[in-house]
């Protein structure tokens, strides 16, 4: 055991190496700390719920226990019609509840203290689930827990609503990580021209209880972190979806018409090998149109994902 | 290999670890390289292989990514350091039983932990994409299991000092163990939003800083004296390069992302470290080319020296690069394009394959005392490897900066597509090109264990290159 003589090396190296970590992990996170959500980040942390990255309530990806993006018309109480409808964000009983739920010190201080002041999230009971809703007190948004304050419950809130008035968004952003849509589109508009092609780019509070961010490193299509708010066409989406070169004959992306799964809106089995032999015979000039896409059932994981795209305003 | 798992140690002859690292090494990265080169194909013809989730780009570009970085140089990295640490202590190695064991788990959780990732199974975070229980398995399955052997070998020592290679290999074993475990943070306790993205960008930047690029340095200190015969330069230029390795190379992560809201402190800070790698980068270099002296004949004659000194030539290009472009002066223009693109595979496939390559080629054929079953293919894997990666590096590089116009002009998006087009199908040829030459060198390395000639006791590998 020869490790006298470097008993001076091994304590230099433990002073080197801490003091980086130290510099660069424990500094900036007392800066990330003090944080402040933004609207947006409020949106993106109760639309998408706690984890969409790999995560036990999901262990298999599908967009399970995620929670829904729900417009309201009337008070599901008393059936009276709302004065103008409002975004509320459903989490049933089972899913996990947002990461300010639990740790509302991660939302900046204004913002939770109105959220637990006004907003009482605090006040869930994972048995029952709970309807969030974001408000604003002065210009300061803050999570409003429906729940606790108006006593709305998930199924009351889900029985007024129609299919179209709900967005899978937290299944999608499943999607979206899962099939990799950010190794080409990023979520992140930079400083530079950027802002005036893809919109504003983001601010420090912008991503507060999100996880995954996805920022996306490698550019090589579209940034989508405002896509919502430049397309917000469902039928543009689902044509590029299932074969991108449809809408755009130059386009790189990858098909995406196995995200339709087995049967369509009719419950009709897709004939995809039909599909595709069509629209080779249209590629080649032997057809005037296109193959029709089929429409994707409700509960496809491809409803889900353009839920997602038109979610990103 | 595996009858020896349950061995009894005296009785497993020594280096078969290295050798069962060695050969995963180059089959992982046959499998990396090929996965890379079907990734390619799908960027220059998005219709080829179609409609099926298991060979849709989005499943299969981590796998390639993750493959080369954690079969390949790193299982070549463990073969480096089962072969090279114990030669430089004068020792066997301190259990080649946990060696190969270890080599086994390593195969065993790389293959678990892409299955997983191909089929879509991932943190969504880019290179921690493994999902947590994998990032815990190789964390304490694999690498911890190597850090106890490479330490206790160097403990174990019979020589007086310690030589700047096992200083890497010693320091290296223990960066990436923290760096793994500390990356991941946000996996293990849920941490969200900028920490999240922030510590993603630590551990990239950190799994190459602290373990790819030291480590790989530390094999070129050790093959260039002892193919060329000539001792290391200087031990204090030597010292340099450690030193700074450690305070320098650690600290920068935040340049990864210059174009996101981070504190403007951070920012700079990271920028300022970023350039002071330049550090490190000019002393190894430095220190590589000037141990040469008197002996560049070898550059051409010797397959080993070709491989090594070509790699460290490369870490000029890399680290003039790499010292540069992540200040704002330069990130804004080429940030998120195909020249970061390039200039990974500059790091991985230029400077670290190549001298990890030498490390395999010279290590295999002195543990297994064969001597290189065909110089002409290894002559051929190299030239093959050259110049794919030239015309990869090369065609991505105009692809970023093509990229980067059209990023700042305002370009619709759909003609900075099209402009690219003959540049992916440029990089699917580099590519394929590197697959081929590693195909090559499976079958020679294969046939050198199989049917190479016997090299005499008391011989190294180089000295019979060209004795018949």
């Amino acid at each position: 055991m020869n490790f006298r003589e470097y008993k001076v090396g091994a304590r230099m190296f433990g002073i080197c190496l801490g003091g980086s970590m130290c510099i660069t992990l424990l500094m900036p996170s007392y800066d990330f700390r003090s944080a402040t959500s933004t609207d947006m980040a409020l949106r993106k942390q109760l639309s998408a719920g706690w984890e969409t990255g790999w995560n036990v309530q999901d262990p298999l990806m599908l967009g399970h226990n995620k929670p829904l993006t729900v417009t309201v018309k009337v008070d599901p109480k008393t059936g009276a019609a709302l004065p103008a409808p409002i975004t509320v964000f459903v989490y049933d009983k089972g899913v996990h509840m947002p990461n300010a739920a639990d740790h509302p010190d991660n939302l900046g201080a204004s913002v939770e203290k109105l959220s637990l002041d006004k907003g009482h999230i605090g006040e869930f009971d994972a048995a029952t689930g709970a309807v969030y809703t974001i408000d604003h007190d002065n210009g300061v948004p803050y999570i409003e827990n429906l729940t606790a304050t108006k006593s709305w419950t998930p199924d009351e809130v889900m029985s007024k609503a129609s299919d179209g008035d709900v967005a899978h968004v937290g299944a999608g952003k499943t999607m979206f990580v899962r099939e990799g849509c950010w190794w080409c589109h990023t979520l992140l508009p930079e400083e530079t021209q950027d802002w005036q092609v893809f919109g504003a780019p983001p601010y420090l509070g912008d991503f507060n209880g999100e996880s995954p961010t996805a920022f996306g490193s490698d550019r090589k299509a579209p940034d989508l972190l405002h896509v919502g708010s430049r397309n917000s066409s469902r039928e543009w989406m689902m044509l590029h979806f299932f074969n991108p070169r449809l809408v755009q004959p130059h386009s790189i992306m990858p098909r995406f018409d196995y995200l339709w799964g087995e049967k369509d809106a009719k419950g009709n089995k897709i004939d995809y090998d039909k599909w595709r032999a069509e629209y080779t015979e249209y590629r080649e000039g032997k057809r005037e149109n296109p193959p029709e896409v089929p429409s994707y059932a409700p509960n496809s994981d491809i409803r889900a994902l353009i839920d997602f795209m038109l979610s990103l305003k | 290999m595996l009858k020896y798992l349950f061995a009894k140690s005296e009785d497993i002859p020594s280096g078969s670890a290295a050798v069962f690292f060695g050969f995963s090494s180059i089959l992982w990265f046959v499998v990396g390289t090929g996965l890379g080169s079907f990734n390619a194909a799908k960027l220059a013809f998005p219709d080829f292989v179609t409609g099926n989730e298991w060979f849709a780009f989005g499943h299969m570009r981590q796998v390639h990514v993750l493959a080369v970085i954690f079969g390949w140089i790193s299982m070549a990295f463990a073969m480096a350091m089962m072969y090279i640490t114990p030669i430089l202590g004068n020792t066997r190695l301190w259990s080649e039983k946990l060696g190969i064991w270890n080599a086994l788990l390593w195969n065993i959780g790389l293959s678990l932990g892409l299955t997983l990732l191909w089929g879509g199974l991932t943190s969504g975070r880019e290179y921690s994409d493994f999902i947590w229980p994998i990032d815990l398995y190789i964390a304490f399955f694999m690498a911890l299991p190597l850090a106890i052997n490479v330490w206790m070998t160097i403990l174990a020592r019979r020589v007086q000092g310690i030589y700047t290679t096992n200083w890497f290999f010693g320091a290296g074993v223990f960066m990436v163990i923290i760096v793994f475990l500390t990356g991941n943070l946000p996996e293990f306790f849920h941490l969200t939003g900028l920490s999240e993205a922030y510590l993603t960008w630590w551990f990239a930047h950190n799994v190459l800083g602290l373990w790819i690029t030291p480590v790989a340095a530390a094999i070129a200190y050790f093959t260039i004296p002892k193919v060329t015969g000539n001792p290391l330069y200087s031990h204090r230029i030597g010292h340099l390069h450690f030193w700074s390795v450690v305070v320098f190379y650690s600290t920068p992560a935040a340049h990864h992302l210059m174009s996101a809201p981070l504190p403007e402190w951070l920012k700079s800070f990271a920028s300022v470290e970023g350039v002071l790698i330049l550090v490190p980068a000019i002393a190894f270099v430095s220190n590589i080319l000037l141990t040469m002296q008197g002996k560049w004949y070898m550059f051409v004659e010797s397959l080993e020296i070709r491989f090594t000194i070509t790699g460290v030539l490369l870490a000029i290009p890399l680290n003039m690069q790499g010292g540069f472009q992540q200040t704002r002066a330069i990130n804004w223009y080429i940030h998120g394009t195909g020249w970061i693109v390039a200039h990974a595979h500059l790091a991985l496939l230029g400077f670290s394959t190549f001298l990890e390559a030498a490390a395999v080629y010279l290590g295999l054929q002195s543990l297994m005392k064969r001597k290189l079953y065909s110089l002409t293919l290894g002559n051929m894997h190299f030239w093959m490897l050259l110049i794919g990666f030239s015309i990869y590096w090369i065609s991505m590089t105009i692809a970023g900066l093509i990229q980067g116009a059209g990023k700042i002009y305002e370009v619709p998006y759909i003609d900075v597509v099209i402009a690219e087009h003959p540049y992916m199908i440029a990089r699917w040829l580099g590519g394929t090109l590197v697959f081929a030459s590693n195909i090559i060198w499976l079958y020679n390395m294969w046939m050198t264990a199989r049917v190479g000639t016997v090299i005499p006791a008391g011989r190294m590998p180089h000295e019979l290159a060209y004795e018949r």
